[in-house]
């Protein structure tokens, strides 16, 4: 019986609020970005300087670089130490000309530092960093939105990007431009540069997160003395996101670093790099915003096993450990990273999890959502894995029969229940007298259990016809 | 029988229970087997019945045997962990009482070094309780070497469980220790991972607080300075809650040396995340450092704070402004308050932030207390106004639900004008959830404003919420309907309420006719026996023909509901046939709850 509205709520307001008084949670989030002001979803805090007192922000436009005059170098210096000047980009009306003319200028740096060979002198190092220092080092802004949701909500952009993807540029053509010298910059690019950078990679702005792995990318590449320091500070962000704030934008972009990281690590592993494996990698797998990063962090963990076999099985346990109990979209990509591992695993390996690992997967064949049953009886595709399963048929087809032949009477989705035919067909043709023999077995049981109990079915809804 | 088997081992340890075959002993062989059981949920169950299985083992065999058998199993879900280092902290009679109840180290020093926050603050906890129970000699032989090892240990999750040990072991211990004490914890606080020192930082306070004074200006202010300059925001803020323990401690001519450096400093970090824990801390501050400093240096401060570039900074200064007020010198306080603060909180009211206007909304209303009945009229009414006219329906329905502070300096007759408006708008606000907030406030508004007032601005609104199409504002509006009452009493209720009420039960909506009858039940009680029996009754009777079934069932429930107000005999007379006519009728709920009213517990006996 549908009631008959009778309030003299405003047609508009009724519009946005249902009857049953909630709102799609898009449509709320859509009204409180608008009620957020019209200042845009962009967030800064560059130029706010705490206690600032006014000064003079106007820039003049110096004369063209020319590689080739004299006093070129001079003239370079100028324009980063023109480029140091921050303007707030929240005002969009004032100093116009001059953010012009620093827009133009740090165009005109990003093509100098990238076209030319010998520009690079050690006197100029300092003014370089300092101009990069300034322009993007900084406390990240507190969230607009509190309860941000990286998959729903459009992320606050930075407000002074226009300048500061130019400083970004710069700093990238910088470290790859031939005559770039390690030695002397690592003076400047030191820890402390790094811990900074690293701080950064929180941004909500995916533009600057992009550039900073980049960038991090390349200074893990040429300063050989950092590396050990980039990789410990990278566990701190990690080891703090998973124990104490679960809060942190950038881990997806770390990881893909690490993910080629890992591919250069040299053999035997060092302890170091297997702690990093067992107590930061796979504790990540607990994170509730996993599908963030889970592409990238399955990637990491399968290039580790590449590398050393004998760490599947500690690895296959950890997972196993962490296998989410109630969140079924989780589920689902443990299920994905499990087949990735066991495209790479050796045999020999095999065996030793099969027993915990084919446990699990019988449960997840059970499973009432249907995208859990069916992501794992599509392992049952995989022709590697299928015939590792063939090999050790005796062992893993008394662990799954069970929950297969149930399935195949109780699920309540006929693709599942088609599925699961297929695989108990492949499984029976791989052993059928053991099949026989544990299909007798489960009759007899069934029988002195008496009828078919409903305590049994885990789908109490299912008309069983 | 029943043996222990551990997952490190399988030979059997012991036949712990039930091997002698007595009975008595079977519900605890059990709860032993259960707890190397593969469902977690069985092993969760056994250890949380620990106490159970350890006092019928006795204390000698559970020292024995139970708590090897339990340090080996610290491999298990974090669940069951949990709750192991929950119950080994009230373990001590259970091993013996304080003589034996070192035995429980070894266990919960596994426990301190997991991963999971949640299982080794539990183990801290522990740990921290039974360290009371220890003897000082046993401190010294056993409990302080434990804490020694978690200072050293090579993973971070070690280190960070002895941040929270030093300060209950070095009270009692002696002077060499206590030197050794005071050394590990420096090294703790500069340790190389950012996690171990945030948990020192947390953990500074609590030190200081039993360190010698003269070891407090030596170490704990060198650590304070060290730790409020970290490369890191998230250890640097710790420092400031540390800084209120610290400068309680000092004597007042040390603080502006020893404290008032870092302080200031930290007012000023260029990190938002350090200068919102200074805002969120400033009262807390403010009394440790005493009214001289607060005059001189936190004045300013807190006005630096209200001006912040960041909203969320903004935000904690404002919603600390009344305390920081009231706790002024009273000697100047009015003159502090006028020439530096109240202009900052004339900018906050119109800021561009709307959490920053609420913040302040929920405290600006105090203020009138302070500064009396003259300030309050020329300087905050302006503002109390502004904010009632604000676009954000949560700051004006803060200064709504703080009327009383400034009923009491002024009276509230001076807002009502504006007043009106801005209630009238929240109670037509698009979201429910305010509606039903201003619902909340308006006994409050009526009992202030009276009942003249009232009758001629208010009543209407209150009818309207009857008939909203949100189930819970209806709803709120019935139970509000009743505190109307109570305040203004049944004559009231019978010539301006009643007649509304009434009149709903024909209206074509059948909800509607509904909140008739929730009224009704609502109201039958205040309103007494004559109107009930009156004006009400007929009307519930007449509806028990109503063509909608969840209508005639409500009937039902009233008449169960209003039966104690009414006369023996009106029930028998009137009630009872048509309790009798529904119990047959067509819809089986009608039928059920007809049924219940007929034999409900509140009815006389007369009825079934």
């Amino acid at each position: 019986m549908a009631a008959k509205d009778g309030s003299k709520m405003s047609a508009a307001a009724i519009a946005a609020e249902k009857v049953d008084g909630f709102t799609r949670k898009s449509v709320r989030k859509a009204q409180q970005r608008q009620r957020r002001s019209l200042s845009s979803s962009q967030g800064s805090s560059q130029f706010r300087t705490h206690g600032a007192v006014p000064v003079d922000l106007s820039l003049s436009p110096l004369p063209q670089l020319m590689p080739e005059c004299v006093n070129q170098q001079e003239l370079f210096t100028q324009k980063l130490q023109q480029c140091c000047v921050l303007f707030d980009f929240f005002d969009s009306v004032t100093d116009l000309k001059s953010k012009e003319v620093k827009r133009a200028t740090l165009n005109e740096l990003v093509d100098y530092v990238s076209t030319n060979r010998g520009v690079l002198v050690e006197a100029a190092y300092p003014d370089i960093t300092n101009m990069i220092i300034t322009n993007i080092f900084r406390t990240l802004p507190p969230s607009d939105n509190p309860d941000f949701d990286p998959e729903e909500d459009e992320p606050t952009l930075e407000a002074s990007w226009p300048h500061m993807q130019l400083v970004y540029e710069f700093l990238l053509r910088f470290l790859e431009n031939p005559d770039f010298q390690p030695s002397i910059a690592k003076r400047y690019i030191d820890q402390r540069f790094v811990l900074q950078l690293l701080e950064l990679f929180d941004t909500e702005d995916p533009r600057e997160r992009d550039f900073l792995k980049t960038i991090l990318h390349r200074i893990y590449g040429k300063f050989l003395g950092l590396r050990a320091f980039i990789r410990k500070q990278i566990n701190n962000i990690f080891l703090r996101f998973i124990y104490e704030s679960e809060h942190f934008n950038g881990v997806a972009e770390l990881l893909e670093i690490l993910g080629s990281i890992i591919n250069g690590f040299a053999l035997p592993l060092k302890a170091e790099h297997k702690q990093f494996l067992m107590k930061v990698l796979l504790p990540l797998h607990t994170a509730k915003a996993l599908v963030l990063f889970h592409a990238q962090l399955a990637y990491c963990i399968v290039q580790f096993l590449e590398k050393d076999p004998t760490l599947t099985e500690p690895v296959i346990r950890g997972l196993l450990k962490f296998w989410p109990k109630t969140c079924s979209q989780k589920e689902v990509m443990f299920l994905g990273e499990m087949e990735e591992i066991l495209d790479v695993i050796e045999p020999t390996q095999f065996k030793k999890i099969q027993e915990p690992l084919f446990k699990q997967i019988s449960k997840c064949v059970t499973n009432p959502h249907f995208q859990v049953a069916e992501r794992a009886l599509y392992l049952w595709n995989n022709e590697y894995i299928l015939s590792l399963i063939e090999e050790n048929i005796d062992k893993i087809l008394p662990l799954m029969f069970g929950s297969l032949y149930r399935i195949s009477k109780e699920h309540w989705n006929p693709t599942i229940v088609a599925l699961v035919y297929n695989v108990l067909k492949t499984l029976m043709e791989m052993n059928g007298s053991l099949f026989d023999d544990l299909t007798a077995s489960y009759k007899n049981d069934r029988q002195r259990c008496g009828t078919p109990s409903r305590l049994n079915n885990p789908y109490p809804h299912t008309l069983s016809s | 029988t029943l043996t222990l088997r551990t997952q490190r081992h399988s030979t059997t340890l012991t036949k712990m229970a039930g091997a002698d075959g007595d009975d008595s002993l079977y519900p605890i062989a059990v709860l032993i087997d259960e707890l190397r059981n593969e469902d977690v949920q069985l092993r969760l169950n056994s250890i949380k019945k620990l106490s159970t299985i350890a006092l019928a083992l006795g204390v000698e065999r559970t020292r024995t045997e139970l708590l090897p058998f339990l340090t080996d199993t610290i491999y298990d879900e974090d669940e069951v962990l949990l709750a192991l280092a929950e119950q080994l902290g009230n373990f001590t009679m259970l091993v013996g009482g304080p003589e034996y109840v070192h035995c429980l180290l070894p266990p919960l020093e596994s426990l301190a070094t997991v991963e999971e926050t949640v299982v080794r603050d539990k183990a801290v906890e522990s740990l921290r309780k039974i360290s009371q129970e220890h003897s000082p000699v046993d401190l010294e032989v056993h409990f302080e070497p434990l804490v020694k090892r978690l200072a050293s240990g090579d993973w971070f999750t070690s280190r960070t469980s002895a941040c929270g040990l030093f300060s209950v072991c070095y009270p009692r211990v002696s002077s060499t220790v206590k030197a050794e004490i005071r050394q590990h914890f420096r090294t703790l606080c500069s340790d190389d991972t950012p996690m171990v020192r945030r948990a020192a930082a947390s953990k500074l306070g609590e030190f200081a607080k039993v360190l010698e004074l003269d070891y407090v200006k030596s170490d704990i202010i060198s650590l304070f300075t060290a730790l409020a300059s970290d490369e890191q925001d998230s250890v640097r803020l710790l420092a400031v809650e540390a800084c209120v323990s610290i400068a309680t401690l000092l004597p007042q001519e040390d603080l502006e040396t020893l404290v008032m450096p870092t302080l200031r400093q930290a007012a000023e970090d260029k990190s938002w995340r350090v200068r919102y824990m200074v805002a969120d801390k400033f009262s807390e501050l403010q009394k440790a450092v005493g009214p001289e400093i607060t005059k001189n240096d936190l004045v300013p401060a807190f006005q630096n704070l209200l001006k912040d570039c960041e909203a969320e900074v903004r935000a904690a200064a404002a919603n600390k402004v009344k305390e920081f007020c009231e706790n002024l010198p009273e000697d100047n306080r009015e003159q502090i308050i006028m020439t530096h603060i109240l202009p900052c909180v004339k900018e906050l009211v119109s800021d561009t932030n709307q959490h920053v206007k609420s913040a302040l909304a929920s405290v600006i209303m105090g203020l009138s207390t302070i500064l009396g009945k003259d300030n309050t009229i020329e300087h905050l009414l302006p503002l109390f106004l502004a904010q009632l006219k604000d676009e954000c329906p949560e700051v004006r329905l803060n200064i709504i639900s703080n009327l009383d502070c400034v009923n009491e300096v002024i009276g509230i007759r001076q807002l009502s004008q504006s007043l009106l408006p801005a209630i009238v708008e929240l109670a037509e606000d698009a979201k429910w959830r305010v509606r039903l907030a201003i619902i909340e406030y308006m006994p409050l508004l009526a009992g202030q404003l009276g009942v003249e007032f009232f009758d001629e601005k208010l009543n209407t609104l209150c009818m309207a919420w009857l008939i909203d199409h949100v189930y819970a504002i209806r709803e709120a509006a019935t139970c509000n309907l009743m505190k109307l009452v109570e305040k203004f009493g049944a004559d009231w209720a019978q010539n301006t309420i009643v007649p509304k009420v009434l009149g709903m039960a024909n209206d074509p909506n059948y909800l509607h006719r509904m909140t008739t009858l929730f009224c009704i039940n609502a109201l039958s009680d205040v309103c007494g026996r004559d109107i009930t029996t009156k004006q009400m009754l007929p009307v519930v009777l007449k509806m028990s023909e109503d063509q909608v079934a969840n209508v005639r069932f409500n009937v039902a429930k009233s008449l169960q509901k209003i039966g104690p107000v009414l006369e023996k005999i009106t029930l028998q007379n009137q009630v009872k046939p048509v309790l009798d006519k529904l119990a047959t009728d067509k819809d089986m709920d009608v039928k059920y709850f007809a049924h219940e009213a007929l034999s409900g517990e509140c009815l006389p006996y007369e009825y079934s």
